[in-house]
């Protein structure tokens, strides 16, 4: 516990001295979000039809934006090799390092999203469903991206390889994600939607660290 | 029963002797073989200088025996056991490759701090701080890394090897890469006291180094 602990502290540490890191795909989030009601009019009820989808897809853009330097830098610099001699699992440490990566990046946009809900006109059972599939959807979005960057890490130039690899298996979490809102608009019941994306996660969770770890270590190799 | 009593005391006296053992290791890289069905066993007590031109496999040998990179053929016995990587017995091993294993943004002491913590070795500011002054790096202790020079860099990277007492065997490759006169010296005379002290060493280098302690060579031929 004290080496998940550890490495967790050295995330947030490194992400401290990073500012802009975190910062830059925020901004992008917020620039995103604030085009779409210049691109298609002010008009409440258009801009309340597409905000669930909007949000998310801004969401799920900004995110790849981050996560490509989530295992990049620790390859580069040679902390990964020592990660791998720890004496720890590499599997439990991928999951700290996600898990890190998710309270640093995801959150903040948890955070502005009440701001953005205004901005797009929702209304309050449709902000309240946007972040719960927010909540629950993007740590999924997270292992995922960690499985890509972690097959492309060795790899010199794989920007635009990475959201070309990972955009396609997004596309169900957007479905139930963008459903589940709609469904909350219209007064419907969303629960088997959030139920659907609850089970990705945990089958997400439960595997991803094992394809991680594996995906690394092939790179290293 | 005299035949099991002989094979268990050989491989009693096999488990204390031998720190690590290459099993046919085969290695083979973009469509080149590397090496074949190499054998080597290094004991306690003892220092590898592993030798070769550019490109023998040297680097990839090492990396094998540490687990970085799984051989084509052939396995890997470190104290008698397959090597595991998540495995404890793995803590008593450092490796200093190439990369520097320091994050640029963070000090020396932070890096240094966090290494090992994740090795759970017992080791406070003190002891580090101590240690980066011994390497000649007092007053860059909380530069970010990125700041210093490769040889302090290097000197940073190195310092685990004077943090780590209770370690088994260190692999360097190339380990006086871009240090000075002084620090190789230093450096060298560590490596003779762990060696003498019972651990095992495996390194290449390019560079010559007086090193006093029991040696031997072990050449990689290049193949074609």
């Amino acid at each position: 516990m004290g080496v998940v602990f550890s490495i967790f502290q050295r995330e947030v540490l490194i992400a401290y001295k990073q500012a802009s890191e975190i910062i830059q795909p925020l901004v992008f989030f917020i620039i995103v979000v604030s085009l779409f009601p210049l691109a298609i009019g002010p008009g409440p009820e258009i801009l309340q039809r597409v905000s669930g989808g909007v949000i998310w897809v801004a969401a799920i853009l900004s995110l790849l934006l981050g996560i490509e330097r989530l295992f990049r830098d620790d390859f580069n610099d040679g902390c990964m090799e020592q990660y791998m001699m720890c004496g720890t699992s590499l599997s439990i440490i991928v999951v700290a390092k996600v898990a890190a990566h998710w309270i640093l990046n995801i959150l903040p946009l948890l955070l502005l999203s009440p701001l953005l809900a205004l901005f797009l006109n929702m209304t309050m059972d449709m902000y309240l469903v946007l972040i719960l599939t927010l909540l629950v959807g993007t740590p999924t979005i997270s292992l995922i991206g960690a499985i890509g960057v972690a097959l492309t890490v060795s790899l010199q130039r794989s920007g635009v390889l990475l959201p070309l690899l990972l955009l396609p298996f997004f596309i169900p979490l957007l479905i139930f994600a963008t459903s589940a809102i709609e469904s909350a608009s219209l007064q419907l019941p969303y629960g088997f939607q959030i139920g659907i994306m609850l089970a990705m996660f945990l089958l997400v969770l439960a595997l991803a660290p094992f394809a991680i770890s594996y995906s690394l270590r092939v790179s290293q190799h | 029963m005299f035949f099991v009593i002989s094979a268990v005391c050989l491989e009693l006296k096999r488990g204390i002797v031998n720190v690590v053992e290459l099993r046919d290791i085969s290695c083979e890289k973009q469509n080149r073989q590397l090496f074949s069905d190499l054998n080597l066993v290094v004991n306690k007590g003892e220092l590898v200088l592993l030798r070769g031109e550019n490109g023998a496999g040297k680097t990839s040998l090492l990396r094998i025996l540490v687990g970085l990179s799984q051989p084509q053929d052939g396995s890997v016995l470190f104290c008698g056991d397959v090597l595991d990587s998540s495995d404890d017995v793995i803590r008593s091993l450092i490796y200093v490759g190439h990369k520097p294993g320091n994050n640029p943004t963070l000090s020396a002491l932070t890096n240094l701090k966090f290494w090992a913590a994740q090795r759970q070795l017992d080791v406070n500011n003190s002891t580090i701080l101590e240690t980066l002054e011994h390497l000649q790096l007092e007053g860059l202790e909380d530069s970010p890394t990125r700041f210093l020079s490769a040889g302090q860099q290097r000197r940073v990277a190195l310092a685990r090897l004077w943090l780590q007492i209770d370690a088994k065997l260190w692999v360097l490759d190339e380990p006086f890469t871009a240090l000075d006169v002084k620090t190789v010296e230093m450096l060298s005379q560590h490596i003779g006291e762990f060696v003498s002290n019972g651990g095992a060493v495996i390194m290449t280098s390019h560079q010559a180094a007086t090193i006093k302690c029991p040696q031997r060579e072990f050449t990689l031929e290049y193949c074609w």
